[in-house]
């Protein structure tokens, strides 16, 4: 045993340890794999999430800390965990056919994959600054390479160029507001931050570091005013990635921020309440303002994810008095909406063809007349996107407006339910092109079997959760009491 | 002569720290913008390293270290990226980037 490990870590680390082992037999079965065999690969990518997930139904209910204090595994990292397998296990599912159309060889597609994943499981359990930092970073460099990974695409080189520029100074901002904190406590464990901040006195500093942090956090959240990476890159990566980078990463941009700030600077909540507050009206007008006029699909995409990061603030600046009814909305809204938009996205990539790029509007012309089924699971998404009952983004909205006026933020849910109203018409925009024009040309779309599983997965996901939500709602209650309880007891009301 | 004191590498840090945002802004080469990224991650780990000293705890010069490692990560992958943009474009500006309003 290395100094600093308990036996039992090696039981509560097992997902961490399984995926790893996958990335790297993957990266080993794509150099021993024949040419023609090489799609293979996404299965044994699959099978090892698979594990992963399997590995973390006896964590259920455990709430320990791992590697002498550095990781927690809690209620809190498994869900988050849950969300980030599901979603990576869907992107491979709508990556094999797109990666056959597009040329793209699949091994280290999905080695990076897998890579991107380990770096979500750890940001979601990192308890150490320097944790966090380095499941940021595995994250975030995977994703730098999957952006760019269409090397003879221009658009997929210059999404990758810029999503570098900014994820590499958002880094530097973040990590030089850590840097403060370090100097301010001494430490870098987050709960022992908490601590040392609860009996310090507020001081200039302290709200340097905290806009710093938040402003290197809300790069990766892309929040306004930090989004402006964030339609270019969507546009430019691959459109698999693009719905991993836009549900993925922005739940465990979003893991990372809640455990940063709700179990190292709770103290300081009246700082960051008020600056998370600012960004949450921002982001959401302003990228649901953008969205109206954009003809590009995945444009108009990335601009309503950016819309609905500006939801998910809603329910974090409401924890700041009521911490479980906002931390609850927020992981509730933020599992919806990964169901939501990894199926919008799917019916995009199924616009890809040999023949046709499929990312602009039009594309979507005609779509229920040529495949009834995707049309109809797209109007779904876009309906659940809106917010529309008896869909899941219905439940999650409710509940982040309530969570709102719980904590009496009323302007907040006000200018939350104007939003919603103003995202309806780009929703139902896309809904006009697939049902009243006319059909656009080129190749049939064809609904694959991956592709079927993926549509049925999201679909189930966005019709069960909205008509029964129950189920969802015990499971993010347990997961936000399990953030940060001691840390919660010390903010200031 | 006065001795030195954190508040000395604080100041020091500071200024990279805000020569490199500077960089960061207003140059359009992506290769300069890249060294000013580094200068900023520097300015962090003498912050890190002059915080770890004046606490008398490693764990800043642990951090630093870990920090030196991500940033040569960085580096490798971006400039991986900027050669296979160049490739297809041949040229490392900024304003160059316009295939999607930027």
């Amino acid at each position: 045993m290395p100094p600093g490990f308990a036996p039992d870590d090696f039981w509560l680390l097992l997902p961490e340890i399984l995926l790893a082992t996958t990335a790297v037999v993957v990266l080993g079965a794509d150099a021993l794999l024949p040419r023609g065999r090489q799609g293979l690969a996404a299965w044994i990518a699959l099978g090892g999430l698979g594990a992963t997930a399997a590995a973390l139904v006896p964590l259920a209910g455990t709430h320990a800390t791992a590697a002498g204090g550095l990781m927690a595994v809690d209620a809190f990292a498994g869900f988050f965990k849950l969300l980030f397998l599901l979603a990576a296990a869907l992107t491979i599912l709508m990556s094999t056919r797109y990666l056959a159309v597009e040329g793209a060889r699949p091994g280290t597609y999905y080695v990076l994959v897998l890579c991107a994943t380990l770096g979500m499981l750890f940001m979601a359990s990192a308890l150490d600054l320097v944790t966090q930092v380095i499941g940021l970073e595995t994250m975030a460099v995977s994703f730098y390479i999957l952006a760019g990974f269409l090397k003879p695409n221009r658009r997929s080189n210059e999404a990758a160029v810029k999503y570098f520029l900014l994820g590499a100074f958002s880094l530097g901002l973040l990590l030089y507001g850590m840097s403060l904190l370090y100097g301010l406590t001494g430490t870098t464990m987050l709960r022992d931050i908490g601590t040392a901040l609860a009996g310090l006195e507020r001081s200039r500093w302290l709200g340097l570091a905290v806009i710093l942090v938040v402003a290197g956090l809300g790069f990766k959240i892309a929040a306004v005013p930090f989004h402006m990476w964030a339609p270019d890159v969507y546009e430019g990566a691959p459109t698999p990635i693009t719905a991993f980078l836009s549900v993925g990463s922005k739940a465990a941009s979003f893991a990372m921020l809640l455990r940063l700030f709700f179990e190292a600077l709770p103290a300081a909540n009246a700082d960051w309440g008020l600056l998370f507050y600012a960004l949450a009206i921002l982001t959401m007008t302003v990228g649901n303002l953008a969205a109206l006029t954009q003809s590009n699909l995945k444009r108009l995409l990335a601009y309503s994810s950016i819309a609905h990061a500006g939801y998910v603030l809603i329910g974090v600046v409401a924890a700041t008095s009521v911490p479980q009814v906002g931390i609850k909305a927020a992981l509730v809204y933020l599992l919806v909406y990964a169901f939501m938009q990894i199926g919008a996205f799917g019916v995009v990539t199924m616009l890809r063809r040999h023949d046709v790029i499929g990312e602009e509007l039009k594309d979507m012309s005609g779509l229920f007349t040529r495949n009834p089924l995707a049309g109809a699971s797209m109007l779904l998404f876009m309906l659940s996107l809106g917010g529309i009952p008896p869909t899941a983004g219905f439940m999650g909205k409710f509940w982040l407006f309530s969570a709102a006026i719980d904590g009496g933020y009323y302007w907040l849910a006000v200018i939350g339910v104007l939003n919603s109203a103003v995202s309806l018409y780009y929703y139902l925009r896309v809904v006009v092109f697939m049902w009243f024009k006319p059909q656009a040309t080129g190749s049939p779309v064809v609904l694959g079997p991956a592709m079927g599983v993926l549509l049925a997965v999201t679909v189930v996901g966005t019709l069960a959760l909205g008509v029964y939500p129950r189920a969802l709602f015990d499971l993010a209650d347990v997961s936000a009491r399990a953030l940060g309880a001691a840390g919660i007891a010390t903010m200031v009301r | 002569m006065t001795p030195i004191t954190p508040v000395h590498y604080i100041v020091l840090s500071a200024a990279l720290f805000t020569i490199g945002v500077i960089g960061v802004l207003v140059r359009r080469n992506v290769i300069v913008i890249l060294m000013s990224i580094e200068l900023i991650l520097n300015a962090v780990n003498i912050n890190l390293i002059a915080f770890s000293r004046q606490l008398g705890d490693p764990v800043g010069q642990v951090f630093a270290i870990f920090i030196i490692c991500v940033a040569a990560a960085e580096a490798a992958v971006g400039l991986g990226i900027i050669l296979a943009f160049y490739r297809n474009k041949e040229t490392v500006n900024i304003d160059e980037m316009s295939l999607m309003r930027w």
